[in-house]
């Protein structure tokens, strides 16, 4: 891999569908083995700028770069270094998953280069698709066609179908989709012994719990524009406020005067950042603390924070 | 790409059951015929169907002209409509491009796919005709010299090669449609539309030669030469028609495949 080269990059990416602006000049930039979080509203662009980056969608105008070879130009040398799953699995219903990842796998030539499984052959094939259908759980499920799979199970396959061949990057698209509290536990931990194991993920997704608890940097879109790019621990840093609970909140406020920013009924916020000496201060004037900490910010305020209202009775773009 | 193609195609069920209702019809006017006995007279109904009854081997030759006009374009129609646009339709075009499969790889490699399903179902029904026309029909010796169109007699052996051509030539005048249906296929995300437009070509086609007001179109219609299979069965070979219907075939895949191109190659696929 070529140094520090990021794995993603755009410039001033723009993709209109006729008067429609979906993508409006984005600079993204994912670096190696990097969790990006990719946030946004329905309709914010999320998907389509998914597509710029395959190549399945043309950009009005723009730069797209994927290894730091430009896109879509050079699609066919760096598109089988990308595993992803966009806008839900697609598979051949009259055909078994195994079949399916047989087939798609057959349909691209094998690069020349030393990426990871490039063995040709039937058997090396056989093999690649049995680790990914043990990967996401389904190797027990035999000839079954696809058609007759659940929701959960055909998700699976579409993670799997992704992971064919060791890609480099992942580009996920809601990968949770349809999965019980189960799976969504086993693909999460299976996303991170990937990002581990060296495995950069693009990770699109409106869930913020998913993202704040996979995610070391995020992205955010709102109406085709990148409002926020940043790591979740800057994010999630300390506001440099003290939040206190206390049921004495009257007295608590008389003593802290001055420095108590804002008051929530029994929860008050402390300019201070020495949550220690206020938690001993207000314990020595009597004053009953339940609880006491350092404020932090949950991604759903920023996201708020940082995204316009959505104007009543307006439908997602 | 190719063999993948080929692949999924023949292990459609689908496939199968369009090549058998193709061998279906025939099979029940032979049956017909065997039963009643009663043949058009010659000159009159599909072509070569007077002769079957005398020499069922002909029968071979009568299939194809029974299917020729409706039945195999329908289903080519369908086979090669539903290419592009049935994967689009089932999601799974995406997964293909980004896999990466180039899109011109894809195109050809569904060309082919849609190629060999004509080739098949062709062979399929000239084999069948045949092996139904000997059990039902006249069983003259397999040997028996065939009168040809022009009155002349044409050895078994010069029947055979002359079928071999008219199965050349049936073949590739189905990849005007094939190429109509292709192209229709990468416009539309839905496989149905991309059917019915190419047959509505078809029954366009097929209407205008019906009608004398159109005759100075009629040389430039797609189903014009069609049928010119039978020229091949005269005495010499006349050549004309086949070399103009050709000529005809190959202008529209031609055009068709390159607007077919053009649209894919640089289309967004939202699907």
């Amino acid at each position: 891999m070529a140094g520090s080269d990021p794995v993603v990059a755009t410039r001033a990416l723009v993709k209109h569908f006729g008067p429609v602006k979906a993508v409006d000049g984005i600079d993204l930039t994912v670096d190696v083995g990097e969790i990006y979080g990719f946030l946004g509203a329905n309709g914010s662009g999320k998907t389509t700028t998914v597509r710029l980056l395959l190549g399945l969608v043309l950009a009005t105008s723009g730069e797209i770069e994927l290894f730091g070879r430009p896109m879509p130009r050079s699609g066919g040398e760096v598109l089988h270094r990308v595993g992803s799953l966009v806008e839900g699995p697609a598979a051949y219903g009259h055909l078994s998953g195994a079949t399916n990842l047989a087939l798609l796998d057959a349909s691209a030539r094998m690069p020349a280069g030393p990426v990871g499984s490039s063995r040709s052959g039937r058997a090396a094939r056989r093999a690649r698709v049995r680790d990914a259908m043990d990967l996401v759980g389904l190797g027990a499920v035999g000839r079954r066609k696809v058609s007759a799979y659940s929701l959960g199970m055909r998700q699976r396959l579409g993670i799997a179908a992704a992971l064919l061949r060791q890609p480099e990057l992942l580009v996920l698209d809601e990968p949770t989709n349809g999965l019980d509290p189960q799976g969504i536990r086993e693909v999460r931990q299976l996303l991170v012994e990937l990002n581990h194991g060296g495995t950069t993920i693009l990770l699109s997704s409106h869930l913020l719990a998913e993202v704040e608890q996979l995610c070391t940097r995020i992205g955010l879109l709102d109406r085709g524009r990148l409002v926020l790019q940043e790591s979740v621990d800057t994010l999630r840093a300390p506001t440099g406020r003290t939040l206190v609970v206390t049921p004495d909140a009257d007295a608590a406020h008389a003593l802290l005067d001055g420095r108590v920013a804002t008051r929530d009924g029994d929860r008050l916020l402390v300019e201070t950042t020495d949550a220690a000496a206020l938690n001993a201060r207000l314990v020595a004037a009597g004053i009953r603390v339940v609880e006491l900490g350092p404020e932090r910010r949950t991604l759903e305020e920023v996201v708020a924070e940082r995204t316009s209202e959505r104007q009543a009775g307006e439908v997602a773009r | 790409m190719i063999l993948v193609e080929l692949t999924k195609l023949f292990r459609r069920r689908r496939t199968w059951v369009a090549v058998g209702l193709l061998n279906l019809l025939p099979t029940i006017v032979a049956v017909l015929l065997a039963v009643t006995g009663i043949a058009p007279r010659p000159g009159q109904g599909p072509a070569f169907l007077a002769a079957v009854q005398a020499n069922g081997s002909l029968f071979a030759i009568a299939a194809l002209a029974v299917v020729l006009p409706l039945f195999l374009p329908v289903a080519v129609a369908v086979v090669a409509g539903e290419s592009v646009a049935g994967e689009a339709q089932s999601g799974t075009l995406r997964y293909l491009l980004v896999r990466p499969v180039g899109r011109t790889r894809l195109l050809v490699a569904k060309l082919v796919a849609a190629s060999a399903f004509v080739l098949v179902s062709v062979l399929t029904v000239v084999l069948v005709g045949f092996v139904v026309g000997r059990l039902a029909l006249g069983n003259a010796p397999i040997g028996q010299a065939m009168i040809s169109v022009s009155g002349t007699v044409l050895t078994p052996g010069q029947v055979a090669w002359r079928t071999v051509l008219a199965i050349g030539f049936v073949t590739f005048s189905m990849l005007g449609v094939a190429a109509m249906a292709l192209f229709l296929s990468t416009v539309t995300d839905s496989p149905q539309t991309a059917s019915l437009g190419a047959m509505a070509l078809l029954i366009g086609s097929s209407l205008l030669l019906t009608v004398d007001a159109a005759r100075p179109l009629q040389p430039y219609v797609p189903t014009r030469y069609w049928l010119s299979f039978v020229d091949l069965y005269r005495e010499p070979v006349l050549l004309s028609s086949i070399d103009r219907g050709v000529g005809l075939q190959a202008i529209y895949v031609v055009v068709l495949l390159g607007a077919a191109w053009a649209n894919f190659a640089t289309k967004d696929v939202t699907s």
